[in-house]
């Protein structure tokens, strides 16, 4: 940004670091340009293959926003994306970078589940009591990786990704028990593997009569978890820090960070907002109020991507999980003008790559036009320093940085420049790599 | 049927279940080798497995299909390729992106396309598979099976005696040394993930013409994730990484072959084993530097 001026050459430079990204207007022009390619690519997809992109269209709009049932519908997959997003564009701040949401979500269910059906609390605090149970299991299944990580230098990554199909498992496990969560068997009736219903008061209540538009209680407190997460990241020290750490592990622990401790506590929030989308699944009118092995509908999966277009921003994350919501609700018209609802899968995909490949290509074309030495521009995707863990005693622990990056360390507000005073130590890049370990 | 008849069943099937893992883990092992943390195999095996049955549909010559499968698994890795290792997008988010790309694509265009099933012939040894137990196993399998006999020792002699092997471990050891030295750094990561693509790709299609015969929706169905358990279960070395896949492609024989057998297991646990003791294998090598140094770190020259 050029606007931005530092105190001094070196402050300027960590500003420069702050706010990532060449020339805004580039990376703007561009993201236009390549999402309209996206849009084009899925609609010779759909003409190649014999369809209708017009009709596509149309039956998406029928699908999804033509009437206020159907936003309804489209409205009701949003609280879940939004809040795995927002879990991740915390994580990802932080360069504790987590894709375990599908697994955190189904744990998140679970431990809902559980304490849905076992506890016997009277009126709406059962439901709260459900949604801190989710929160809390999945924020200590995603803190499972923190620990992996702090005390045994476990890439934070792989061990998320593994932990999901651990989690995929144990769910499977619990509805196939009978002594856990399998339904009780009522009469002689096949049992499926699947919990009883969640008893009535367990359940989300919705503004709005169904025919008409129904907001349901879960997207409203999604919404607001994505607004007070924005102010915390840009507007309180704790989302400076969180930054910082994301930014330069080394700096920010020389700054005074417990790196250890803020990137095992952004891991958890992201697991723990995962396991309140779960929770959401469960009590909100998506699923059947039951414990089911596919109840995560991939929305774990979808809602990182939501993050990922979003560039980590809590806030543009919200129109962003609108969008994904409209195509989900959307998908379920489109088979009836004979393109598959699988479609939607490429879109959303084709889309993510759309919102992140401009900053990388033009900051790649940046770093060819300076004749490839990037001698004091920084990379601004995935670039970060990122020194060797320390992988050894918990005594030397203290020293771990994460070995994972950020995919996008920051995005455009400019809060974190109001905020470098000590602007200089941040300047220096800390070379670590390579040391004996 | 006897005890061995049992045992040299579920030995077979262990064989045929481990096979596509096996090639898809020499391409992973490579890679990482690298230093790429390479998730999107799941995508290239996926993608490899559908343009397999659909070209040899096409041209009715499953050896055909057999070869197309492992273009697109190279198609996949040239995008990883330069999206992570040339324009320095994060290689997690990449792989995931294309993974989900490529389960897109398969499954809207395997709902509208059919397919006539394909499947390559299969080797069957008349005096050696009637050894007893082990004979089925070795003796009978699908041609491209014994691929692998060649494969393997390829990949090792590749990274552990080859020049090239020599300046990829390095580079995915200690880039900023290999850089100086005068490796290219980020060309020989993608380098690594093209060969990562070819035998993710042969692994992937092997699972279609060689042992299924057609493709439907998700058919890898999480396979590639757990070729990425079996390098890190095998340490980062070739030879347990291939122990590796066989203990979880035995794991796999077992949870379809017992409940026929009339042995109750916990199914759910036998799914999750590789998954587990990919985990608990990174905790106790946690000590140990098993792990390339630089796995999963962008190289940028000038930027640490």
């Amino acid at each position: 940004m050029a606007t931005l001026t530092g105190p001094d050459p070196a402050g300027r430079r960590l500003l420069a670091r702050l706010t990532p990204g060449p020339g805004g207007w580039q990376v703007t022009a561009a993201t236009v340009v390549t999402v309209a390619v996206a849009l084009g690519l899925s609609a010779l997809l759909i003409a190649v293959t014999g369809g209708s992109p017009s009709a596509s269209v149309q039956a998406l709009y029928q699908g999804s926003m033509a009437s206020p049932r159907a936003w309804s519908n489209s409205l009701l997959y949003v609280a879940p994306l939004l809040l795995v997003a927002v879990g991740a564009c915390v994580s990802a701040r932080s360069g504790f970078f987590n894709i375990g949401q599908e697994g955190q979500v189904l744990i998140g269910a679970l431990a809902g589940a559980w304490v849905g059906l076992r506890l016997a609390l009277p009126g709406p605090l059962l439901l709260v009591v459900v949604l801190l149970a989710a929160l809390l299991a999945a924020g200590g299944w995603a803190g499972l990786s923190a620990l992996m990580y702090r005390f045994r230098g476990v890439n934070v990554v792989v061990s998320t990704l593994l932990m999901t199909f651990l989690a995929q498992q144990l769910v499977a496990f619990a509805v196939n028990t009978p002594w856990l969560l399998q339904e009780s068997r009522l009469g002689t009736g096949v049992v499926s593997p699947q919990s009883n219903p969640l008893p009535e008061n367990a359940r989300l209540a919705s503004l709005g009569e169904y025919p008409n538009l129904q907001v349901n209680g879960g997207l409203i407190l999604a919404v607001l978890i994505a607004v007070a997460i924005s102010l915390a990241m840009t507007r309180t020290r704790w989302g400076f820090r969180l930054k910082m750490l994301g930014l330069n592990p080394v700096t920010a622990q020389h700054a005074g960070v417990r790196v250890g401790a803020l990137g095992g506590m952004a891991l958890a929030i992201s697991g723990a907002f995962a396991g309140l989308a779960g929770a959401l699944l469960l009590t909100s009118p998506i699923g059947s109020h039951r414990l089911q092995p596919g109840m995560s509908l991939n929305l774990g999966w979808d809602g990182l991507l939501v993050a990922l277009v979003a560039r980590n921003n809590p806030l543009l994350a919200i129109p962003v999980a609108v969008l994904f919501g409209v195509l989900r609700a959307g998908a379920s018209f489109l088979a009836a003008t004979g393109v598959p609802s699988f479609l939607v899968d490429v879109v959303k995909a084709l889309l993510v790559l759309a919102f992140v490949a401009p900053p990388a290509v033009i900051a790649l074309l940046r770093r060819r036009r300076a004749g490839g030495e990037p001698a004091g521009t920084p990379p601004p995707t995935g670039g970060l320093p990122t020194p060797t863990p320390s992988t050894g005693e918990p005594a030397a622990a203290g020293t771990e940085v994460p070995a994972i990056d950020v995919p996008e360390a920051s995005g455009s507000d400019k809060t974190g420049s109001d905020k470098t005073g000590n602007g200089s130590t941040g300047s220096e890049k800390t070379t670590m790599e390579g040391r004996p370990a | 049927m006897s005890a061995a008849d049992n045992i040299a069943t579920i030995l077979s099937s262990g064989a045929r279940l481990t096979i596509p893992l096996a090639f898809a883990a020499c391409g992973e092992y490579v890679a990482q080798r690298a230093g790429t943390l390479n998730i999107s195999v799941e995508g290239m095996m996926l993608g490899a497995a559908f343009g397999s049955i659909a070209v040899a549909s096409a041209t009715g010559s499953a050896t055909i299909g057999l070869a197309a499968g492992a273009l697109v698994g190279v198609l996949v890795a040239v995008l990883h390729a330069n999206l992570s290792h040339r324009a320095q997008i994060n290689t997690f988010v990449v792989g995931l992106v294309l993974n989900a790309l490529v389960l897109g694509l398969t499954s809207y265009l395997i709902t509208i396309s059919s397919f006539t099933g394909h499947q390559v012939w299969r080797v069957d040894i008349p005096v050696l598979r009637d050894i007893p137990i082990i004979g089925p196993m070795l003796f009978v399998q699908r041609w491209p099976a014994y691929l692998l006999l060649i494969a393997i020792p390829l990949t090792w002699w590749l990274v552990e005696r080859s020049r090239w092997g020599l300046e990829l471990r390095a580079v995915g050891e200690n880039p900023q040394a290999a850089d100086v030295s005068g490796i290219r750094v980020n060309h020989r990561r993608r380098q690594a993930l093209l060969f990562c693509g070819l035998l993710a790709g042969l692994g992937g299609a092997y699972l279609a013409v060689g042992e299924v015969g057609s493709f439907n929706q998700n058919m890898t169905a999480g396979r590639g994730y757990l070729v990425i358990a079996a390098v890190i279960f095998g340490a980062w070395r070739l030879g347990r990484t291939m122990v590796g896949c066989a203990v979880f492609g035995l794991a796999d024989a077992m949870r379809l072959a017992l409940p026929a057998l009339g042995v109750t297991i916990n199914s759910q646990l036998l799914i999750a084993a590789p998954y587990l003791l990919a985990l608990l294998a990174m905790l106790v090598f946690a000590t140990q530097h098993r792990e390339p140094r630089a796995l999963a770190k962008p190289f940028q020259r000038g930027t640490t």
